[in-house]
């Protein structure tokens, strides 16, 4: 991977979203949505409580499956590719979750070492050197041996980067990061996600509400409005901020001031 | 959002009047508080009833002392009627806050067709839907049985991933921890055949067949059904918890997201400690249960320990654990099938990971039950 040679955003796609309808059952949260993640976007997807975003996000990670409609990665349809292709897919996926979804029973160490020993020949002494380098970039140095039970929430969030980042992933999804943090935390993970941008050369996928986090990181992005019920604004958002014609969009982005 | 109080506020009231033909007037008074309760709306609708040219409600708040909820409700309830009957609601003489509050309320309008309404269904739709729930079980579980064939045959071309201390962390927790209660239910399920038959033969002077009473009865069946209800309470329980619980936390999507399979990761580490477990389980209780017998014919039948071990080698032949241990191994794959089932279907709450939990038990059970019944015919019809 030479990453640093890459410019941050090319023109060139990603992710491609195609008439995605999303469904429980009956009942569809998003429909006809189209939307395209250059390569090295920090891509937000926001709207109001409740519109899908969460759900969006898990259509894109390949959790769940759409009622109609397709993701293609690097032009590749995901869900019409055979099961060998969606794995080769998934594993140049990277995802932290809204709770960190840290494995509780094992230390950290092994949570992050687990994708690494099951993807990779090192040997279990390299392993755990690359294991210490990303704990270290999450700002945990030296908490190796803590279970993820014993640490704070937000130190659980890091870890759950630092497992997510373990691969060096092609493309990184953040399910609400700043969500229970406070506003420190979440300014370092705001910098640590353009630090990471910069440095691997990932996209970056992040769903979000936090105004501060989406004008300080995204470039690009898509707003999901739970009453129509589909994409009703894209762009960069401090573009959107000023422009959007659409005045829900202004007023979220302005805190509800128009 | 409770007005100053009075001290004089005395409890809250409603009264109706009419000053033109078309409108009613409802003046309230006093304090509103939930403590008291909520007024009934019925002296309204009286009021309205029979009444058609009442088109406009107006309200009177100068008197009230005093509100909290009970107001707002009273007031939505008169409302809502009110709209029903075609009539204007006119908030203007309410206090402030109560129209601020009950604009709030009406601000954002009920959600339509997100597909759970609120009305009642019929008796026969709620059965109708159980039935079907019931019958959706029935392909989901092939699917899971399905996937847990798939990986088992990964699983024999070496391609699964799973750690193998992970494997013997549950054979652990599965085997050598579950001795004591295994030890206990088996001794007494022992002792009871023991005594119950012993009592029977010695009015033939026949007590020296308890040996062979209990050793086969513990050997061919007792052991490995008493094994398989306790590590189904015991085992399939604790497996349900942990998945379901994986499942709530996100852990579970964790996997998938690495394209980690969570059966050949997760599932996989318990089938087969249960697998290895159980046949030595088996054993284990068959021993703990003819030693039970040995202890009930020293003490109550006088009979001597070479005696007893004499009677019970003759009466058993490598045919019988056979039975015992196969039948003991079926009940463990379908333990381990029913708990991990369980949990993977989770939901995500803390109350699913308990409904997950009884049914794994209540699965497990059903099954094991099922199984006896097959093998003991099966076995009978094959003369071993």
């Amino acid at each position: 991977m030479t990453p640093d040679l890459k410019p941050p955003t090319r023109d060139e796609a990603h992710i491609t979203v195609r008439d995605l309808t999303m469904a429980y059952g009956d009942f569809v949260i998003q429909h006809d949505l189209n939307f395209t993640v250059r390569r090295g976007d920090i891509f937000i997807i926001m709207g109001g409580s409740g519109c899908g975003k969460s759900t969006l996000l898990r259509h894109l990670v390949g959790l769940k499956s759409p009622a109609k409609g397709q993701v293609y990665f690097d032009g590749l349809s995901f869900w019409e590719a055979g099961p060998e292709e969606q794995e080769a897919v998934k594993r140049s996926f990277g995802m932290l979750f809204q709770s960190g979804a840290l494995w509780s029973s094992l230390t950290l160490a092994e949570n992050v070492a687990l994708p690494l020993g099951e993807y990779t020949e090192l040997s279990p002494a390299e392993i755990s050197e690359i294991v210490s380098i990303k704990l270290a970039l999450v700002g945990l140095a030296g908490f190796e041996e803590f279970y993820p039970a014993e640490i704070s929430g937000g130190m659980q969030k890091r870890a759950g980067l630092a497992r997510a980042m373990a691969l060096d992933p092609d493309i990184l999804f953040f399910d609400e990061p700043s969500a229970g943090l406070d506003p420190v935390s979440s300014r370092r993970l705001d910098d640590l996600i353009l630090e990471l941008r910069a440095s691997l050369g990932a996209t970056i996928v992040v769903v979000t509400h936090e105004l501060a986090s989406i004008f300080t990181i995204g470039n690009n992005s898509v707003f999901l409005d739970p009453e129509t019920r589909t994409i009703i604004a894209s762009g960069d958002p401090n573009m959107l901020r000023r422009e959007c014609p659409d005045p829900k969009v202004r007023s979220f982005l302005n805190r509800g001031e128009t | 959002m409770k007005a100053p109080e009075d001290t004089a506020s005395g409890q809250a009231r409603v009264r109706y009047t009419q000053p033109t033909a078309d409108s009613l007037l409802i003046r309230l008074a006093g304090g509103w508080s939930l403590k008291d309760g909520i007024p009934s709306i019925d002296e309204f609708n009286q009021q309205i009833t029979g009444q058609p040219l009442i088109r406009q409600i107006r309200f009177d708040g100068g008197d009230i002392t005093q509100w909290d909820t009970s107001l707002l409700t009273f007031l939505t309830r008169i409302i809502g009627q009110a709209r029903q009957q075609d009539m204007a609601p006119d908030l203007e003489g309410l206090p402030e806050g109560v129209r601020r509050l009950l604009e709030l309320a009406a601000a954002v309008p009920p959600q339509q067709d997100t597909g759970r309404g609120a009305g009642h269904t019929t008796l026969l739709a709620q059965i109708g839907t159980t039935i079907l729930r019931y019958l959706q079980g029935a392909p989901d579980m092939a699917r899971f049985l399905g996937e847990i064939t798939l990986s088992f045959g990964r699983l024999l071309r070496g391609k699964a991933q799973f750690r193998r201390a992970d494997l013997l962390l549950i054979i652990q927790d599965v085997g050598p921890q579950a001795l004591p209660i295994v030890s206990l239910i088996s001794f007494l399920v022992g002792l009871i055949v023991a005594y119950m038959g012993a009592v029977q033969l010695a009015q033939f002077g026949a007590q020296i067949y308890i040996a062979n009473l209990v050793s086969i009865g513990m050997v061919r069946e007792m052991g490995a059904l008493m094994t398989g209800i306790i590590m189904a309470g015991r085992t399939g329980a604790a497996f349900a918890a942990q998945l379901g619980t994986m499942q709530v936390n996100e852990e579970i999507d964790a996997f998938r997201t690495l394209g980690i399979a969570p059966m050949d990761f997760l599932v996989m580490p318990r089938m087969l400690a249960l697998i290895l477990v159980m046949p030595l389980l088996t054993l284990y209780s068959d021993l703990v249960g003819m030693l039970a017998g040995l202890f009930v014919a020293q003490t109550a039948f006088d009979i001597g320990t070479f005696e007893y071990y004499h009677q019970t080698i003759h009466s058993l032949d490598l045919t019988q654990f056979a039975v015992g241990i196969s039948k003991g191994t079926t009940y463990g794959i379908l333990i381990a099938f029913a708990g991990c089932l369980r949990g993977m279907q989770c939901g995500r709450s803390a109350q699913a990971v308990g409904q997950a939990t009884t049914s794994a038990v209540v699965t497990s059970i059903l099954f094991i039950v099922i199984a006896a019944s097959l093998l003991t015919i099966i076995y009978q019809q094959l003369g071993i």
